[in-house]
């Protein structure tokens, strides 16, 4: 059911885990099933300079996730913003359409800790 | 391919000599048994035999009460509308139970579309229905009881016979729900008093695509499928003979071996049920450690997603199934978990372990040996809050009823 990038990921995900002292968290439920992702990145000249995820949820939803941290590392802020879900989904060579919700998690995640960055630069 | 089966409930490989018995029926006897020269009449005569035979083996008084079907499915279907149709100026009222497959759920959900009223009874936190509670539930606008005999999800076994009891004092027809139950416990028309009963082959090592159902002598009952009129006007189309014979050749088999192998999978399953509670932290049993199918055990672990779980046995070679929302094409939580009276994350956390006839104790042992490795390295990967926050999202699914198990 899953394509072979999907299941790599999946069973390798890249960069798991939650940065020490991030510069912006995003973390996102599910709403059709109720799974849960954070994401924690680090900033540096307005270029995401790492990033982590924790997950939990389905096969989709890991690969998702880890493949959105490879997509975003070295990326500016305004081409992070420019990662949509399907962009996530077609670099894993596409999801099962009843799977494409999952990949809203990985993007909304990544939006929300972007906000996140925002919001605590300005508060400084 | 899997090296390691542990979804029988799912399906199952079709034994040799099972196929030895079909295949003539496909290039020599190939006649339809509703042809009067020879040839027909051979066809029509091993379905004659193997009806019989699957008459005596359910304890039926009369091969006449033996209807082929085109699955489980269909033979669930037939009973429910087919008793609705036929009783539907007597009364327009069902009782069943929460945890019931959805070939029966969604028959009675299209019946409750067109008026009919159903009764979904509960069941405890084992997974067993009060059989007083399935009596209390009954109106005198009762037409139908339809009680599963054993749940796919949790192998839990129903009181059927409890309750046959009292629909026969009322008179009311009782459906059971007998697919998981054949080959595995023993199913007697009249121990359980039953009026219908529906089987599939493919649950004991018979082919896919055929079913049957029993139906007692004096039920009133309309067709679903109407045509040609085989199957005594209660199932048109031309009989499926190849699968009528493996259907029976099968049954043949799992009913002689069923004492010897649900003796050795009860002590697979105790085995398999300690092995993994000794050595997986917050994982729960669930079902009844008892009333169960032999070769059944379902578990649900804490911080862990069914799918993931499912897909990282896969990569071991191992084949299992979960009741997790993300596991189902629904995207909604197995109903029979939720009944039990578990939240949805729990569902989200299940997984079900179905042996065979096959399954060794050293497939038990693997099993035991890779699992607690794979939940530990997927609750790392669980985001540090995501139990809190699962269960706010969960709190909006949780009282729901869904039913989309396989
Ligand atoms: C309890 C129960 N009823 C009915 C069915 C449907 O049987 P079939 O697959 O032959 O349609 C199944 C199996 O999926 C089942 O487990
Ligand atoms: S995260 Fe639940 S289906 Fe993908």
């Amino acid at each position: 059911m899953y394509s072979e990038k999907v299941m790599d990921h999946f069973s390798n995900p890249r960069n798991v885990g939650e940065i020490a002292d991030p510069d912006g968290v995003g973390q996102v439920g599910n709403p059709v099933c109720g799974d849960v992702m954070k994401l924690t990145i680090k900033i540096e000249d307005d270029k995401i300079s790492d990033v982590k995820f924790k997950t939990f949820g389905c096969g989709a939803a890991v690969a998702t996730s880890s493949m959105v941290t490879e997509l975003v590392i070295g990326k500016t802020i305004e081409e992070a913003l420019a990662i949509s879900n399907k962009v996530v989904a077609e670099a894993l060579d596409g999801l099962p359409p009843q799977k494409m919700h999952c990949s809203n998690l990985a993007a909304d995640a990544l939006h929300l800790a972007i906000e996140d960055y925002r919001a605590k630069q300005k508060a400084k | 391919m899997n090296e390691i089966y542990f979804d029988h409930s799912a399906t199952t490989p079709v034994l040799p000599e099972v196929v030895e018995a079909m295949t003539a029926y496909f290039t020599d006897y190939y006649g339809n048994p509703s042809s009067l020269y020879q040839t027909g009449q051979r066809s029509r005569q091993a379905v004659e035999a193997a009806r019989q035979s699957v008459a005596d083996l359910l304890g039926a008084d009369d091969p006449k009460e033996i209807i082929f079907t085109g699955s489980g499915t269909e033979a669930d279907n037939l009973a429910i509308k087919g008793v609705a149709a036929a009783k539907a100026k007597r009364g327009n009222h069902i009782v069943t139970l929460a945890i019931e497959h959805p070939a029966v759920i969604e028959p009675l959900r299209h019946l409750e579309k067109q008026g009919f009223k159903v009764t979904y009874v509960p069941v405890d936190k084992s997974g067993i229905a009060d059989p007083a509670e399935v009596v209390a539930a009954i109106t005198d606008k009762t037409i139908l009881v339809s009680v599963m005999l054993a749940n796919n999800v949790i192998g839990t076994i129903q009181p059927v016979g409890e309750i046959s009891r009292q629909t026969k004092a009322r008179g009311i027809a009782l459906h059971t729900d007998a697919v998981q139950a054949v080959g595995n416990i023993a199913v007697k028309v009249n121990e359980l008093g039953a009026d219908l009963l529906a089987v599939s082959a493919h649950k004991f090592h018979g082919p896919k695509g055929i079913g049957a159902l029993y139906v007692r002598k004096g039920t009133r009952l309309d067709s679903i499928i109407h045509g040609g009129g085989q199957e005594r006007g209660k199932r048109s189309g031309t009989e499926n003979v190849p699968g009528i014979i493996g259907f029976a050749k099968a049954m043949q088999i799992a009913e002689a071996e069923r004492q010897v192998k649900a003796a050795r999978l009860i002590s697979l399953r105790e085995r398999l049920v300690k092995g993994v509670l000794d050595n997986v932290d917050e994982a729960i049993y669930l079902g009844d450690p008892v009333r169960r199918l032999p070769g059944n055990a379902c578990f649900s672990f804490k911080h862990i997603e069914g799918e993931s779980l499912v897909l990282h046995l896969d990569m071991m070679g191992i084949a299992a199934s979960s009741g997790s929302a993300c596991a189902s094409h629904s995207l909604e939580p197995s109903h029979v978990i939720l009944a039990m009276g578990y939240s949805a994350v729990a569902a989200h956390g299940s997984l079900r372990i179905t042996m065979g006839r096959a399954t060794t104790e050293a497939e038990v042992d693997k099993l035991i040996d890779v699992l607690p490795g794979i939940v530990a390295r997927l609750r790392e990967m669980s985001p540090f809050s995501a139990e809190a926050t699962a269960e706010t999202f969960m709190a909006e699914f949780g009282g729901e009823e869904h039913a989309h198990d396989h």
